[in-house]
């Protein structure tokens, strides 16, 4: 332990320390904008800095460590006109025109200004012009950044992809792609993890909450909206309601309330998937030297993308399920139009995810399989998703709960945890044990795989045999494990694969909380709704039942292959 | 009315004075991350500062070259922007009326081809292409040891891990403590504050302290075998990492003894056998075989060595000597510096007891020849160099000390012949004063001076006047050559050529010890991957956490040396370690740009390679 004073208190903190991790224990505020805790302590905002005794300069709090004796002071005047200095400084070079950006309200810059009652600048405003591809998923507002550089350690350390690096020096020094003159020639994977550490609206999902107005309000057009497992846990973050009223019921009723036709659950295609790709390791096991091993997952469009760009050897280990939002694309077109008698020219597919690469996989030609268009036309994330619910002043909390709409609105607990790491992983191994067994497992028997970031690797007796699974998130995790697996050092039959901390909880598309991880938090949800759900075996989902009854024969039937499967080395 | 006043310095013109002096220090620290065309900007504004603004060239040419270079790092350059500088540029330089806007035009003439590809990323792309830079000192030691790491370490006194983080660079910690000539002081970011700490001291303060400190462990075996050429620092580096990479390593030297240059061309009195063999012992330590007295080339074939192994890799430095090409050349008591050095490195000696000698030649060779006569008794030793003494490529310690040991150094003479005795024996040579004159290649280049040749009395002559390599059986077996030199890509493989590498002075030509260390460090890096592997050796030493701050200026601990007068009789190392106050002082005095600046923005090191 050491022992220091700030503001005149005496502290007795753990060895090792940041002066504003001891600050903050003490429950003494720092104002910061950088510092991500572990991730990005590199003093380069300077709005941490204080006051140490003994040093003529004023130290960062966010990396200076603590050592016995210090005596530090946070509230001198020496630091809050460094403070308001610095502040001011980083406004001149800021686009300021908060009330047209979607981060306003929801800014750490913002938040700072008013918190430091920053007022005229003293400063001429010269701020740096926007150059981007503005139709890309992922928006990058140069007139925004501020050179915290949290998207670089992000990048660099959880994704392991560097895509964003500081480029030049000095006053021009910025922030830009490390390797690829633009982003679409990029390693980015689209993961949206940039955007959700983002202290402020320089980096952004693609906005096409337009285009959803206009598909919505187009009369010709019947609007089939599906909403992601992962939503339900994150949705209402940003709306001031709190948990209980935030329902899975009140979210549809929002979604109703926007005007979508017809909302549906992706845990029904959650389900699907699960049908699939446990019928598909089961054949794959069955004839082990026709395939490439592991088996891995291919619901993660990030991690497609990545397995594309990094790892194109892998391509054949990935199962050819499509993702729960393609699959519910696919059958939104063909069955859903031919059970409820809707032209599927006419349908406008829309899918609310907690995931930008969502955006990217529906423009993926090669996912398509329904014939009419896009399977899926458009992709919203949570945050559009919340944006348009404040957007059209719908007062949620004054909405009845309503059900998912039938028919295809029906998931399971299996298709909830979807949205969570190991969630598929644990899906998968209930239906194939049932598959195998004839018999269904305990529905927490595969409990031993849940874990809230890293990756785990577990083995279990699957009908006499032993099947090892590993489960992962986060891609620098992923490259982790898959250097492992490369040395020999571990083998595995199946492993789980989401380019997202935790999973899509933690998903890029999600609502973003200063200073907050919540994948856990929202993945607890997802797991508490599941030990709720009457069902918790995709196979026993009626509408799954129903939909292999009435349409797709059974799973990896040639019309589940042209739906539901994909390739994609052609992605 | 007054006609004449004296004049004083206003406070502003001194502080202008103190702040110009300092102003080259300044900009020597931190050059590896400087944007070129930002730095030409500034510079062409620098200019501009000094202008009178007479004429037009100067007054408007100057700042408008400067704004189209501006445009071109905002962005907003046109397509023409780099042939408008261009032009504009001569015209300044052909046009002005004094040197001011001349020179200006003139640095930024020679600045502009050499920054081309720069300039067009910014024009193109938008894009600064200036390679960027966190810890300086790191970056300007070729061999990127972690400067800051073992500072930290050393200040600690953990001087056994400080030696382990050091190897992980560089397998020559001892020698570099007394004899590398230290790139990274010279870009050190304290010469911003007052002068760059004193790294190769404080290296030579861990080791001392360190002692013998074992080599890690290797990796598992791979069963690839690997040949290296040459027992000398870029051998002997490449072998150290291939071994700890888990390859067999074979390493075969001409010579009876290990060291290559280190033994056979670095007097002892600079580096002594038992610092060498320290670091050479924990290199072969790793498990590589050694066999000497075998010369490739001659006693086995290359292609022998090429069938036998994985990959060989040729570092066999520069051992032949240049000749001045006079007469008299050949004459009994005349003899090249490589030849006079090897011979003590092996272990024996001359009497120069009463003897005159002259060096001929001005790098650090021919300082080491001096120094060395001087120890040998010699009753006048005399260098002699064909331009002046700050001309010189030695070191000017080196040269200091040897006029402290009593040596003279006598510039602006070029040797014209030998005279003989009727034994055919040297007496003397005969010198031709040169004139100092205009720059040549970035040097001021001798001309023959109207004076009189003079004839120096000599016992003994040694030529220190430069080293080539021994080529031929080398050539013979297929190896490229280039102006005397092999040739290599940048990353020492030999072009075409599967499983051969070449690196080190042979590759680049004589340099320094840490350049060698660097070739053979890229040449393992490189033949690993050759071999299909990635191997990396990481470190696993915890570097403290950079508590120290910023301190005020504060001089440099300089090392001393033994008194002249006594040093000068005998080979003892002359360099006298700090004390334990005098290097924890040093220690403080390092900036921990690992941590603050861009260094702590990735991380401040590079835990493997």
């Amino acid at each position: 332990m050491v022992s220091l004073t700030i503001d005149k208190k005496t502290l007795s903190v753990p060895e090792g320390i940041t002066i504003l991790e001891a600050a903050r224990s003490a429950g003494i505020r720092i104002p910061t904008l950088c510092a991500l805790k572990n991730l990005n302590e590199i003093g380069a905002c300077r709005v941490c800095v204080v006051e140490v005794e003994g040093s003529a300069a004023l130290r960062a709090a966010c990396n200076t460590i603590v050592s016995d004796g210090m005596v530090i002071h946070t509230n001198t005047r020496k630091v809050r006109e460094a403070r308001r200095d610095i502040v001011e400084l980083i406004l001149s070079r800021h686009d300021c025109h908060c009330p047209t950006c979607p981060r306003n309200g929801n800014c750490e810059l913002q938040t700072l200004a008013a918190d430091l009652h920053i007022g005229a600048l003293p400063f001429a405003s010269k701020v740096p012009e926007n150059r981007w591809n503005n139709a890309f998923p992922l928006i990058r507002q140069e007139s925004k950044c501020i050179g915290c550089l949290r998207c670089v350690a992000v990048c660099d350390k959880v994704q392991g992809l560097h895509v964003w690096d500081l480029l030049g020096s000095g006053s021009r020094a910025r922030v830009g792609l490390r390797a690829a003159d633009s982003i679409e020639l990029s390693d980015c994977v689209l993961c949206g993890q940039c955007i959700t550490h983002c202290p402020v609206g320089a980096l952004t999902e693609r906005d096409d909450t337009r285009a959803a107005w206009d598909a919505i309000e187009d009369e010709e057009k019947i609007t089939v909206a599906q909403i992601a497992p992962a939503v339900r846990a994150a949705w209402a973050e940003q709306l001031g309601i709190p948990d209980e009223i935030a329902t899975v019921g009140r979210m549809v009723a929002a979604a109703k309330a926007l005007g979508f036709s017809y909302v549906l659950d992706t845990d029904f295609s959650a389900d699907l998937t699960i049908m699939e790709e446990a019928s598909e390791l089961l054949e794959r096991l069955a004839h082990k030297e026709d395939y490439a091993w592991p088996m891995f997952t291919s619901c993660c469009p990030g991690w497609v993308r990545f397995a594309r760009a990094q790892h194109p050897e892998l391509l054949p280990n990935l199962s050819s399920a499509k993702s729960p939002q393609q699959m519910f694309g696919a059958m939104i077109k063909t069955y859903f139009a031919e059970k409820t008698e809707t032209p599927a020219a006419s349908i406008c597919s829309v899918s609310i995810m907690p995931c930008v690469a969502k955006k990217y996989e529906a423009g993926v030609p090669a996912v398509n399989g329904a014939d009419a268009g896009a399977d899926v036309d458009l992709v919203l994330t949570t945050r559009e998703f919340a944006r348009m619910i404040r957007e059209a002043q719908i007062n949620v909390a004054d909405l009845p709960e309503l059900p998912f709409d039938a028919p295809l609105g029906l998931g399971t607990g299996a298709g909830v945890i979807f949205g969570t790491t190991g969630g598929v992983m644990e899906a998968a191994l209930r239906t194939a044990s049932f598959m195998l067994t004839g018999k269904n497992p305990d529905p927490d028997a595969f409990r031993q795989i849940r874990i809230e970031s890293g990756y785990r690797t577990f083995s279990m007796e699957l009908a006499g045999s032993t099947v090892t699974v590993a489960v992962v998130s986060g891609l620098e995790n992923t490259d982790t494990l898959l250097a492992a697996m490369r040395r020999g050092e571990i083998a595995c039959d199946f492993v789980e694969v989401m380019a997202c901390p935790g999973g899509c909880a933690g998903g890029g598309g999600q609502p973003i909380i200063a200073g907050e991880e919540r994948a856990a938090l929202r993945g607890g949800k997802l797991r508490a709704l599941d030990c709720a759900s009457a069902l918790r075996f995709s196979h026993e989902n009626p509408d799954v039942q129903k939909a292999y009854a009435e349409y797709l024969e059974k799973p990896l039937s040639e019309k589940a292959h042209h739906l539901l499967h994909t390739n994609q080395a052609e992605w | 009315m007054r006609h004449l006043t004296i004049r004083s310095a206003s406070r502003a013109e001194r502080e202008l004075q103190s702040v110009s002096a300092e102003l080259s220090r300044r900009l020597s620290s931190d050059t590896g991350h400087v944007c070129p065309v930002e730095f030409t900007a500034a510079l062409l504004r620098l200019f501009q500062s000094r202008s009178c603004g007479k004429c037009v060239p100067c007054r408007i040419g100057l700042g408008e070259l400067a704004d189209q270079l501006d445009l071109v790092l905002d962005g907003r350059g046109q397509r023409d922007t780099l042939a408008l500088v261009e032009r504009l540029a001569r015209t300044i330089g052909l046009a002005a009326d004094c040197a001011i806007g001349q020179e200006a035009a003139r640095q930024l003439q020679v600045m502009l081809p050499a920054f081309r590809a720069d300039f067009l990323s910014h024009l193109e792309k938008n894009r600064c292409a200036a390679e960027t830079v966190s810890v300086p000192c790191v970056t300007g030691c070729p061999a990127h040891v972690d400067i800051p790491g073992y500072i930290a370490l050393t200040r600690e006194g953990r001087y056994a891990d400080a030696v382990r983080q050091i190897r992980k660079d560089n397998p020559f910690p001892s020698t570099c403590a007394l004899i590398c000539e230290h790139p990274c002081e010279a870009v050190c970011r304290r010469n911003n504050v007052d002068d760059a700490v004193n790294i190769r001291g404080l290296k030579r303060y861990a080791v001392e302290k360190a002692g013998v400190v074992p080599a890690p462990a290797r990796l598992p075996d791979t069963g690839k075998k690997i040949a290296v050429i040459g027992a000398g620092p870029s051998g002997l580096t490449a072998a150290y990492y291939l071994s700890l990479m888990g390859h067999q390593v074979e390493v075969f030297e001409r010579r009876r003894r290990t060291g290559g240059m280190l033994r056979y061309g670095i007097p002892s009195y600079r580096l002594p056998d038992e610092w060498l063999d320290r670091d050479i012992d924990a290199i072969l330590s790793t498990g590589v075989t050694l066999h000497t007295e075998v010369s490739v080339g001659d006693d086995l074939p290359i292609a022998d060595l090429r069938r036998d192994f994985d990959a060989v890799y040729i570092a066999i430095g520069a051992h032949t000597d240049k000749k001045l090409g006079i007469p008299g050349e050949d004459a009994r008591g005349v003899m090249s510096a490589v030849e006079f050095l090897r011979h003590m490195g092996e272990g024996g000696t001359f009497d120069f007891t009463g003897k005159n000698v002259l060096i001929v030649g001005g790098g650090n060779v021919a300082m080491d020849a001096t120094r060395t006569s001087m120890r040998l008794g010699a009753a006048s030793v005399k260098c002699l160099y064909r331009r002046r003494i700050e001309d010189m490529t030695a070191l000017p310690e080196e040269v200091e000390g040897a006029v402290a040991e009593g040596c003279e150094v006598l510039p602006l003479l070029a040797p014209v012949r030998v005279e003989t005795d009727a034994e055919d024996s040297v007496v003397g040579l005969w010198m031709q004063p040169q004139i100092i004159g205009a720059v040549q290649r970035g040097r001021p280049a001798p001309r023959k001076a109207d004076k009189p040749e003079e004839l120096f009395r000599a016992d003994i002559i040694i030529v220190a006047i430069g080293q080539d390599i021994e080529v031929e059986p080398f050539r013979a077996a297929g190896i490229p050559v280039e102006r005397a030199w092999f040739r290599a890509d940048g990353a020492t493989k030999v072009p075409g050529e599967a499983g051969l590498f070449v690196g080190g002075d042979c590759e680049s030509g004589p340099a320094t010890v840490i350049r060698a260390i660097e070739a053979g460090k890229v040449a393992a890096a490189n033949i690993d991957r050759e071999l299909g592997f990635d191997h990396q050796l990481e470190l696993g030493v915890e570097i403290p956490a950079a508590s120290v701050w910023i301190s005020g200026p504060c001089g440099r601990v300089n090392t001393t040396e033994e008194s002249a007068l006594i040093r000068k009789d005998n080979f003892c190392l002359m360099e006298r370690n700090m004390s334990h106050e005098e290097a924890m002082q040093e220690c403080s005095r390092c900036l921990r740009c690992d941590h603050y600046g861009k260094g702590g923005f990735r991380g401040g090191r590079d835990q493997k390679w």
